[in-house]
């Protein structure tokens, strides 16, 4: 007993802060708004039990919770791709044949850092306006441009371009996966003739699989969690017709603007379901397409 | 003699060989320079256009208000600096300010992340305890989980305890390793550090804490750094925590004294508006220009962000 003591006490001692933290931060949280999301709850009076209440609520009768729904998804399943496909043919162009890359991977990189933050979502609004800049560079080549913001058909796609611009991150990490690729296989396929997009879909996308499969979790989870951006350029509402009602955006609402913090664990907690599904299919399904060289254990 | 002939046919076999590989050779540092050159250009107009909004906001915040719209150059017809200065004091309180409270906030931030998350990485990754592996993979899990999810009982538990317009709800959890990515981040490295170090420390009878402080810390100067720069740039953009724990104005921090400035659009404001935007990345922009080394090792490295 006491040399389990002796042995383990360093490390819990070591392991104090974060163990507090997670108990108090997050296991905690995440199973009060577990019982929250199963009662009416305003702040001022204590919670009371409601049972499936908000759930029902939810899935039956909330409209915005499902224009929510399609906001997110839609958002996701444009933003992560585009951002993806973009991150790899950049790095493809930097990984092979030129000398230095050093100040190209740095301007890419740059937006990934700036792209969270307040002053990049205020110029956005700006740069897509009626009058903005890019509205002025469709009508050098005769296109009249939407007001791609305040327009609810097209103003999703003002944050699918803002994920796209931030492509760096994912290409950091395709670069480093291309430069563990053996360069004998492309020689190999260089002198039996295979043409270049063959040696893309037989050499560089089997053996890049792991960093793709990556690439695409954490992204899919991060587009999920979008929520600064959205909330400047939608002035915090979602608007215009709640075209930039996004997920997290709607949360926010629900609880710190009409206080309806019952409904709002329910969201918050249907938002981890739908992380956590996500993430484990990717898990499951990961050893049918990703294939692992030097597999260890 | 059936030998040498042979001996014959494989010589010019050999020799066929060479020659088609000196010729595919040839070709190849021919395409070569001709794709190098192509790939030179198309990446040189990438970089404008990925850069060309940061420069379109840059020459803004110096342009009179009327330049603003209307006007795709980069170059204003007269710089004015008086969006910077009257940018300042727009807002009921200058942003002097606000400049403190975030470098307050992102100060003891980063160091509430640097020393619990490396206290905590230290254990997974050199100490063997029971329940390593268990602790570990709840770690892990926390990654995952939204801060949406934690949000509102975190704010119920901050507001009962009086908590709610100070700085402790963004600064305390981060003493409390509450971002595990760091702690991820430093495991990877302190992993790849010999194991003999500990082992000869051990034998010469140094403790726990003394290996981490006069072993591990000193070699793993390059993580801290890269944990220190991140850390620092992601709580200095930090919008959504202090929008919800912060409602003096005096105590605002810079993204949420920006948004200010959207609220009162009608006035017409944008060149300071956009003046303030510039300053507020002035300091991420500089961070990443002196650092740039240890931010790319760091996410190619951990894979991450």
């Amino acid at each position: 007993m006491k040399r389990f003591f002796a042995r383990n006490a360093p490390a819990y001692i070591f392991l104090l802060p974060w163990l507090i933290g997670f108990f108090l931060l997050a296991l905690g949280p995440i199973l009060a708004s577990l019982y929250l999301s199963f009662t009416r709850y305003d702040m001022v009076s204590a919670p009371r039990w409601i049972g499936w209440g908000n759930y029902e609520y939810m899935f039956t009768r909330d409209r915005r919770f499902w224009k929510a729904l399609e906001v997110t998804f839609t958002y996701v399943a444009l933003a992560v791709p585009a951002r993806l496909i973009m991150a790899l043919g950049v790095a493809m162009l930097l990984d092979k044949g030129l000398r230095t890359i050093g100040l190209y991977r740095a301007i890419f990189y740059l937006p990934s850092l700036l792209g969270a933050s307040i002053a990049i979502a205020i110029l956005w609004r700006q740069l897509f306006a009626a009058d903005g800049v890019v509205n002025q560079v469709l009508a050098m080549v005769g296109i009249q441009g939407a007001s791609w913001i305040t327009d609810p058909d097209t103003s999703l796609y003002t944050l699918v371009v803002l994920a796209m611009w931030q492509f760096g991150s994912p290409m950091l990490i395709f670069l480093a996966g291309l430069r563990g690729i053996p360069r004998d296989l492309y020689e190999a396929a260089e002198i039996d003739g295979t043409p270049g997009w063959r040696q893309f879909t037989r050499i560089t996308l089997p053996l890049l699989a792991p960093v793709i499969f990556f690439n695409l979790v954490l992204q899919t989870i991060d587009s999920f969690k979008t929520f600064s951006s959205a909330f400047i350029i939608s002035n915090g509402t979602g608007a215009p017709a709640d075209s930039l009602l996004f997920y997290t955006v709607y949360l926010f609402n629900e609880a710190f603007k009409f206080f309806r913090m019952g409904y709002a664990s329910a969201l918050a907690w249907f938002l981890l379901v739908i992380i956590a599904t996500f993430t484990a299919i990717a898990f499951f399904t990961s050893k049918y397409w990703v294939h692992y060289e030097n597999e260890r254990d | 003699m059936k030998t040498s002939a042979t001996d014959l046919e494989l010589a010019i076999q050999m020799d066929e060989a060479a020659r088609v590989a000196h010729e595919l050779r040839l070709k190849r540092d021919r395409q070569d320079r001709n794709g190098r050159i192509l790939k030179h250009i198309f990446l040189i107009i990438v970089s404008c256009v990925m850069l060309y909004p940061l420069f379109w906001l840059l020459a803004s915040s110096f342009k009179p208000e009327n330049e603003i719209f209307g006007s795709l150059t980069l170059w204003p017809s007269e710089f004015r600096f008086e969006n910077y200065t009257k940018g300042w004091y727009a807002l009921p309180i200058s942003f002097t300010v606000f400049y403190v409270n975030s470098a307050i906030v992102t100060g003891l931030s980063v160091i509430g992340n640097l020393v619990s998350c490396s206290f905590a990485a230290y254990a997974f990754a050199r100490l063997s305890f029971t329940g390593r592996s268990f602790f570990f993979a709840l770690m892990m899990m926390t990654l995952m989980i939204p801060y949406h999810v934690v949000l509102i009982p975190q704010y119920v538990q901050f507001l009962n305890l009086g908590w709610v317009d100070t700085y402790l709800p963004l600064v305390v959890p981060r003493f409390l390793a509450s971002d595990a990515f760091f702690i991820f981040l430093m495991v990877q490295f302190f992993r790849q550090l010999p194991r003999e170090l500990d082992e000869a420390a051990m034998i010469d009878g140094c403790s726990p804490f003394k290996i981490y402080w006069a072993i591990i810390l000193p070699l793993s100067l390059p993580a801290m750094g890269t944990a220190a720069i991140f850390s620092l740039i992601w709580v200095w953009e930090d919008f959504l925590a202090p929008l919800i724990y912060l409602n003096d104005i005096k105590s605002y921090t810079v993204p949420l004294a920006l948004r200010l400035f959207l609220d009162q659009e009608g006035q017409s404001a944008y060149g300071q508006m956009f003046a303030m935007s510039v300053l507020s990345l002035v300091p991420v922009v500089i961070f990443f220009v002196l650092f740039q080394k240890l931010i790319v090792r760091g996410i190619a490295t951990s894979g991450m962000k």
